[in-house]
Order: structure tokens, then C-alpha cells, then sequence
């Protein structure tokens, strides 16, 4: 017998199309749960096929919207393992700039547009407009600074286009930064306003240990490149990682589902990352996580977005100091000579581990195109954090189960587009 | 200084508004919707970080999936459409949303000709889902295709994003119930405004912005990239001359066709070169 059936036929404040089913039966047992994503495939794996090396980072830029410049850089670091390419230090250092604006931009989006409304009781940051306009000034402020950097080093925020195989087409020049760093310093502040903000919003009291696993790095908080690691022992390098982690279709589902061999799901975000990495933090950011009431590791997904601000706070620190040390001097990309090969790269988009790997002909054409991103790492953790939080809130009313399933997923901030790519 | 003008023509409207606003609430109702796309288009509306609150004042948001948790699906004055169709569920949802639809905009690229997902339409359907899925029988996809395919549209707003410039130029336009001043020249033209020297004369490098629309300030060409097309045919280009110089300079015939069948292979101007 049912007792209560729980479907939205479209989430709402995420990025793509996903719908929630599931029903409560009268025994308390949940079933037929689906996180359903029927975001329309796009076949990037098919059509990458025959494309050359150097038009990657462009095309899979449109997996995805929001985390272009994850996509390009992930791209970018596959062919330059397949063909051998060493890149300067520079281009390591402006790649980790851009990538962390980027994050920063994605993080604020998610913290303050797509999930305060519900912690605050309202139904968008448009209506929030009425009575909390400094949140929302707060965040918009925020989220064009993420952009604005994006923008000084790759011509535009969304689709950049100056990074290349091997380097930049052109070097930002460095009296561009003298505004930005100023307004990074200030943002600092309002950094610290956005962690306090998600300390003191109630979330739900819930914990799931699952296998939490992020790209790190004993020198850096890894964003752009570091071994695979989990809190259950995964360590590998990021061209083994088909050894490892492998793919699922369900027929619900156009994403398909990412299991580690031998275990189970596993989750990827930004949680994951605070778990794991958070002693490379800045100073600043593991300062707040002395102050903060939650113990890392933790293991409840609605901290993740605590852990947005916390890796706001870092990655302003962070950019505050590359692009102090940033030396800005004239460099074409490296030389180097294309041949066939195997190319694989993980890196650290905002919601999480983005793998992507091609194989190329002597010509440099794609033979063979395969791309994991994070909300297919995700997806199937979902639905198991989904199944055993219906079972602690399942004698609330109807709307409440839904709201609170709706949330469990905006904690992920799924980027649905790119899952189903 | 086009930013300029573009704050003080907003203040302006603002303050006219806000006394219109007085006597009566009716403001223009706006629906984005998205669908085959990455919503790149969308986050260029969350973009608009100055303007956002003069966004939200001059005009009432009904509808936004990614923004807003309650949505209304009565009638919009206008339709802001993200993303090409490539399901039956999407066909009929387009043909939903332009009955309720006063003046529907193809908000970039891919609900214009499919963008860069279009590529795929040179591949067997079956060939593509075998590629990606153990059991094909599972989705249910289609040819992907502009939403002119199923829809009267009433304007587009070419990019790979769109130009924050041209949208806000496009809700301006709505207001003030003109034509908006779109580009139809091509890219070349931004390049010689901008003082850049040519790709394709002094660099032998396969630019296609003479026969790509303006709109996004040459920003490739400025940082030394050759412009590979990301906003789209311009009115009337000559792809075929294009695709002569690209051979003359050293590129094979399938580079060329590589170089047509991106951003809009699927457009009736580039087709040809795209190859079958």
C-alpha cells in the first residue's frame, strides 16, 4: 500500500532538467526513487569523434554553461598528456586564476541564487529582493567578481576563449588586476558575511557516510590537477581512472550512474574537497573552520554549501595571491609536436571531479571521446542520500518531503546539462 | 562608453517606468525557457549582475526554471528561448510556450540552428546513441534543430552566449516598442573599428569572421585567436569565397568542412560547406 507519492516533474533552481519520483509505502518502506534526468543527450562522445585536438576546449566548453572553463581546462590538460606537452609555469599559475573565478562565480551562484531561498523560506532570490536586498546585493557583487576575472583572462565569462593547447593566445596584461585586487580585498569581508550567513541557516540534521573522493595535491588545494583520492582509500592517478571507476546506464535516467569498482556510489563537490583537502586551505579558510560547529570530515550533504563558503574565503585568498606573484610577461604557447596517443585528465570543476579522456590518431583527430562529468558522478549518490533522508522526514506533510527532497538535491547543485551531455 | 549610454538609457527608462508603474501595474511578463543547450545563455542573464535589479523592476519574471521555484505559465509578453529541440516531449512544449507567447526570441545559438550540438546530425542517430548508451531503446532523441523548425519566431539573438550588449539593447527595444539594433555586418568590420590587423592576410590563420555576424566586439581576433564562428552566419555571406581563400592558405577540404559544420552547419548559408 502507498501512503504518500512525492513527484516533481521538473526541480526548479538547478541548472538543466531532472524530475524526483519516489513513493512512501504504508510500512515506511521507500520505493521506486528516481532522481530522473531526462535532460536531452547531446551525444558529445559521438561527435567529438573526428574533431582535431586543437578545437576541444571549444566544443566541449558547451557541454556546459555554467562550468565552461572546468571543460576547457580539463580538455586542454587530456591533450596535452597525449601529446606529451609541458606547460609553463605561468600558464599553470593563469590557468589555476581563471579556474578558481570560476568557481567562485559557480559557488555564489549556487550559494545565493539557487539555494538561500529555501533555507531563507522563499521561493527565489527574486522575491528575496523584498526585505533582504543586502543578501542579495551580497551576492551579486560576489558573483561579478568570480566573473570579471574570468573575463580579464579569457576575453568573456561564459565560453572564454584565450586558453590554447599548450598555453594563451594572449597574456591579460597586468595594470587590468589593479582594480580586481581591490576588489578582491573587500570581498574578503563579504566572504567572511556569506560563511556566517550559511552557519546560522538551519539545515537538515542528517548525515550519510558514502565515499567521498576528490583530486588533491600535498602542495595546493587542487582545483586543475592532483592525484584521485577518497576517504576510503582511493589514490590513483587520473589516467587510471577507467580502472577504477566505471559507468551505468539506468532506463530512467539519460546520466548515466558512476560506481567505484568493488564498492559502491561516491560523492563529488565541493564537501568532498573540504574533507579531503581542507589543510591546504588559506590561512583565513582554516581559521573559519576552527569557528565553525561542524567537524570535517562530514558527512552531511547539506553542509556542502558551508563548504562553498569556506572555499570562497580560500579561493579569494588564493587569487589574491597569484595574481600578486603573477610575473605577466609575454609567452606564446609551448611548441610541440601532435602525434597519435592516449590522453586523460580530472580536475576539480565547482560541483565536483570532471574526468575526460581521448584518443588521437598521427593526425591529432579524435579516434575515441569519453567524458565523465560530476553530476554523473553524483547522480547515483542522490538518490542513496535521497533514500535515507525520505525515511527521517517521512511523516511530514507532502510539500515538506518534496521541498526537503528538492533541497537534498540543490545541495549538490547539479549541473544537469553537463551530466547528460 | 556604450556601457554608459547603455546605464544611462536604463536609469532613464527605470525613472519612466517607475512613474507608469504608479498608475498601473502591468508590466511586461517574461518567460525563459531552456531546452538542447548548456544553458550558457541563461548565465548570461545572471550575467547582468548591474543590471539585474533594474531587470527585475522594469519587467516581471513569470517564469524561469533555474531562477525560481514558482512559476506561472499563463501568458508571456515575451518569450525568451534557450537551447534547440531534439525530443517529441520538446517539440511539444516549444509549440506550448509560443501559444502563450506574445513575441518569441531564439536566444542564441542553439535554438537558432543547434549550435555546436548540430554536429552530431552528421552522424546515424543509432550510431550516436550505440556510442553513448549499452541500451539505446531506453532514449528517445531526435535530429536536433532550431526551434524555427517547429515555431514562428519573432527575432534572434545570435551568440554562443549572446552579447550582454545586444540583450540588453533587445529588452530595450521591447520596452520602448522599436526595432532593436542588431548586427547583420560581419566580424571584420569590429576588427577594423578595433585597429586589428587581419588573421587571414598577415597570419594565414582560418578566421571565419568575414562571414560571421558581429555582435561580440571581435573579441578572438583582439586576443590573437582566429574567430571561429560562435555568433553565427552574418546576412548574406559569401561561405563559398571563404572556403576558397581557407584552401588557397592551406587547408584541406576536410579542415574546411571541420571549420563550417560548428557553430551553425546546420544554417542554409553554411550548409554547403559543411559538407553531406
Amino acid at each position: 500500500m502507498v501512503e504518500k507519492i512525492i513527484n516533481v516533474d521538473y526541480v526548479a533552481r538547478v541548472e538543466g532538467q531532472g524530475a524526483i519520483n519516489l513513493e512512501i509505502k504504508k510500512d515506511g518502506k521507500i520505493e521506486n526513487l528516481q532522481f530522473k534526468i531526462f535532460e536531452p543527450p547531446r551525444f558529445f562522445e559521438s561527435f567529438l569523434i573526428g574533431r582535431r585536438y586543437d578545437e576541444l576546449m571549444e566544443l566541449t566548453s558547451r557541454i556546459c554553461g555554467i562550468c565552461p572553463v572546468a571543460h576547457q581546462i580539463t580538455s586542454l590538460r587530456a591533450v596535452e598528456n597525449a601529446m606529451n606537452v609541458q606547460v609553463s609555469d605561468q600558464t599553470s599559475k593563469l590557468r589555476k586564476l581563471i579556474a578558481i573565478s570560476a568557481h567562485i562565480q559557480s559557488n555564489v551562484l549556487s550559494m545565493y541564487f539557487l539555494s538561500l531561498p529555501d533555507l531563507m523560506g522563499y521561493e527565489s532570490l527574486i522575491t528575496m529582493t523584498k526585505g533582504h536586498m543586502d543578501i542579495v546585493k551580497r551576492g551579486l557583487m560576489l558573483k561579478k567578481l568570480g566573473n570579471d576575472i574570468t573575463e580579464i583572462i579569457g576575453g568573456r565569462s561564459i565560453h572564454p576563449v584565450t586558453m590554447v593547447v599548450g598555453g594563451f593566445s594572449s597574456i591579460p596584461n597586468k595594470n587590468k588586476f589593479d582594480d580586481i585586487y581591490k576588489r578582491l580585498k573587500d570581498a574578503k569581508k563579504d566572504a567572511l558575511k556569506t560563511f556566517e550567513l550559511f552557519s546560522n541557516l538551519k539545515i537538515p540534521d542528517f548525515t550519510r557516510k558514502c565515499e567521498h573522493v576528490a583530486i588533491s595535491n600535498p602542495n595546493k588545494y587542487a582545483i586543475n590537477e592532483g592525484r584521485f583520492i577518497s576517504t576510503e582509500g582511493l589514490n590513483i592517478d587520473e589516467l587510471n581512472y577507467k580502472n577504477h571507476v566505471y559507468e551505468k546506464q539506468k532506463p530512467y535516467s539519460t546520466a548515466l550512474h558512476s560506481y567505484i569498482k568493488k564498492r559502491d556510489s561516491f560523492m563529488v563537490g565541493p564537501l568532498p574537497r573540504v574533507n579531503l583537502n581542507w589543510k591546504m586551505m588559506s590561512d583565513d579558510a582554516r581559521d573559519v573552520i576552527k569557528i565553525s560547529n561542524v567537524n570535517f570530515p562530514n558527512y552531511n550533504p547539506f553542509n556542502s554549501h558551508l563548504a562553498r563558503s569556506i572555499e570562497l574565503i580560500h579561493d579569494i585568498d588564493e587569487c589574491i595571491d597569484i595574481i600578486k606573484n603573477l610575473s605577466y610577461k609575454e609567452e606564446k604557447p609551448e611548441n610541440f609536436i601532435c602525434k597519435s596517443g592516449f590522453g586523460a585528465a580530472i580536475t576539480e570543476a565547482p560541483r565536483g571531479s570532471l574526468y575526460h579522456s581521448f584518443t588521437f590518431d598521427n593526425n591529432g583527430y579524435v579516434k575515441k571521446a569519453d567524458i565523465v562529468p560530476p553530476t554523473a558522478h553524483n547522480a547515483y549518490n542522490v538518490e542513496k542520500d535521497m533514500n535515507k533522508f525520505v525515511q527521517t522526514i517521512k511523516n511530514l506533510p507532502i510539500d515538506e518531503i518534496t521541498l526537503k527532497c528538492e533541497m537534498l538535491i540543490r545541495a549538490y547543485d547539479p549541473c544537469i546539462s553537463c551530466s547528460a551531455h | 562608453m556604450d556601457q554608459f549610454l547603455i546605464m544611462l538609457i536604463l536609469n532613464l527608462l527605470l525613472i519612466l517606468y517607475e512613474v507608469r508603474d504608479n498608475f498601473m501595474k502591468n508590466k511586461p511578463k517574461i518567460g525563459i525557457f531552456k531546452f538542447t543547450g548548456c544553458a550558457g545563455c541563461q548565465m548570461e542573464i545572471f550575467r547582468m549582475e548591474d543590471e539585474f535589479l533594474s531587470l527585475l523592476k522594469l519587467f516581471d519574471i513569470t517564469y524561469w526554471k533555474m531562477a525560481k521555484r514558482d512559476n506561472n505559465d499563463d501568458y508571456w509578453d515575451i518569450a525568451l528561448v534557450e537551447g534547440g529541440i531534439s525530443t517529441p516531449w520538446e517539440i511539444n512544449e516549444i509549440k506550448h510556450v509560443r501559444k502563450k507567447s506574445k513575441f518569441l526570441v531564439a536566444f542564441g545559438d542553439c535554438a537558432i540552428n543547434g549550435c555546436i550540438p548540430s554536429i552530431r546530425n552528421w552522424i546515424p542517430q543509432m550510431v550516436s546513441e550505440d556510442i553513448v548508451y549499452d541500451d539505446s531503446s531506453k532514449i528517445c532523441s531526435i535530429k536536433l534543430n532550431g526551434i524555427g523548425e517547429y515555431v514562428k519566431v519573432d527575432l534572434e539573438l545570435k551568440g554562443c552566449p549572446p552579447d550582454k550588449g545586444n540583450i540588453i539593447e533587445l529588452l530595450k527595444s521591447i520596452l520602448l516598442e522599436i526595432k532593436p539594433r542588431l548586427r547583420s555586418h560581419p566580424v571584420c568590420v569590429e576588427c577594423k573599428l578595433l585597429d586589428n590587423k587581419c588573421l587571414i592576410t598577415s597570419e594565414k590563420k582560418a578566421c571565419m569572421g568575414p562571414v560571421i555576424s558581429a555582435g561580440c566586439g571581435a573579441i578572438c581576433p583582439t586576443l590573437n585567436r582566429e574567430c571561429e564562428g560562435c555568433f553565427g552566419p552574418m546576412s548574406n555571406p559569401n561561405a563559398a569565397a571563404l572556403a576558397d581563400i581557407f584552401r588557397s592558405i592551406g587547408l584541406s577540404e576536410k579542415e574546411v568542412k571541420l571549420k563550417f559544420r560548428k557553430y551553425a552547419g546546420m544554417d542554409s548559408d553554411f550548409c554547403l560547406e559543411a559538407g553531406d
